[in-house]
């Protein structure tokens, strides 16, 4: 595919830089709401097929809460935010202070939805508007959307618009956690930014980056 | 009896085929169309994991048939007759396009789940190839399994649980 193959490691490093950033405001935003410590992993940058794409949380049969929304403006795309029901359970137990909350109770609880959805909203619009600070680029979030169900489903729709031009996507990938909490791979939070296949030359443009390196 | 039954996987915009006793599964149909296409008699079936209605869509230089509705249903049948299928005996079963996300404003691309199942009911008309069972739309996920020998269809989703087509 012609804009992947034509990436170079400056533009992963920008890519990489934009995952830092934007996480990293995600990051505090979380700290603060919860009072506690967040853990940011260093973003990776990934060039994957769709099959790996779905891997990457955990394989298309495993069961998310998944907040996603659509980035319009100069530089559109899809953004997810993924949280495995473990991690999603401890969010929503102390956001709305309540310890006996289980997962199963998601779905008749509005509370507990309304709550997951505006930690979504948060740390999505914390994302965002650090991103179209550094860039310079105006993005706008859509409303965001929470989903609670298979990866493979989730996900899959936000490779709608990838999937016209390419059978891979470049997903800007940074895990997030409790710092206190040892927690294995599986159940750590994920953001995924895709940007759409117009978008990247864009963003490398209003860094100063010429799209062939 | 204790004959090993296999399972194959289908990933995402992939297709197979699969004689009896083995089964043929794929995992997290969301927006996206699974198609099962079987010749009862010789216990053979196929599997295709369809993303987008139409490969005029496409803007990519190589060409995955299996992306794509009128592609990959007629690849599917193509790969059933090469393996002995008779094209007018050939049945089929469909479950998915699902609308994952409810947003305000439906724009074509946020319809997507029904454009699939209607350019997959299409083609199949177009070749004259009966519809047994569908579970499409609605807003959940679903891993569907097929048995060529049974012809029933497992569909799983996360509230329901698992259910025969």
């Amino acid at each position: 595919m012609e804009f992947i193959s034509n990436l170079s490691s400056i533009h992963l490093d920008i890519l990489k830089e934009i995952g830092n950033i934007g996480a990293g405001h995600a990051a505090t935003a979380l700290s603060k709401l919860l009072n506690k410590k967040i853990d940011m992993q260093v973003p990776h940058v990934k060039i994957v097929t769709f099959d790996e794409m779905m891997e990457l949380s955990g394989g298309a049969d495993h069961v998310v809460a998944a907040v996603f929304l659509r980035i319009e403006g100069e530089a559109p795309g899809s953004m997810f935010f993924v949280l495995p029901p473990e991690q999603a359970t401890v969010f929503i137990r102390q956001m709305i202070g309540d310890e006996e909350f289980t997962f199963d109770q998601l779905a008749e609880s509005e509370l507990a939805t309304s709550a997951l959805q505006e930690l979504g909203n948060i740390l999505s619009g914390s994302y965002l508007s650090s991103l179209s600070d550094f860039t310079g680029l105006a993005l706008y979030p859509s409303v965001p959307a929470l989903s609670v169900d298979m990866v493979g489903a989730i996900i899959s729709f936000g490779l709608i618009e990838l999937s016209q031009v390419s059978d891979y996507a470049i997903v800007i990938d940074t895990a997030l956690n409790e710092d206190d909490v040892e927690i294995s791979e599986s159940v750590r939070g994920h953001f995924f930014l895709l940007p759409d296949p117009d978008s990247f030359h864009i963003i490398f443009e209003s860094l100063g980056v010429r799209d062939n390196g | 009896m204790d004959e090993k039954v296999e399972i194959i996987k289908v990933g995402i915009a992939d297709m197979n085929v699969v004689s009896a006793p083995n089964r043929i599964r794929t995992s997290g149909l969301g927006s996206c169309v699974g198609v099962v296409i079987y010749d009862q008699l010789k216990e053979i079936a196929g599997l295709v994991h369809i993303m987008l209605p139409d490969s005029s869509l496409s803007k990519a230089g190589t060409m995955n048939h299996a992306k794509y509705a009128d592609t990959g249903v007629k690849e599917l049948v193509k790969k059933l007759v090469q393996l002995g299928a008779r094209p007018s005996m050939l049945k089929a079963k469909i479950a998915g396009g699902a609308q994952m996300f409810q947003f305000s404003n439906t724009s074509d691309m946020m319809r997507i789940g029904p454009r699939n199942v209607e350019a997959v009911k299409r083609e199949l008309t177009e070749l004259k190839i009966a519809i047994m069972a569908e579970d499409v739309g609605g807003n959940s996920g679903r891993t569907i399994e097929f048995c060529p020998k049974s012809r029933i269809l497992h569909i799983r989703t996360v509230n329901k649980g698992t259910q025969e087509w």
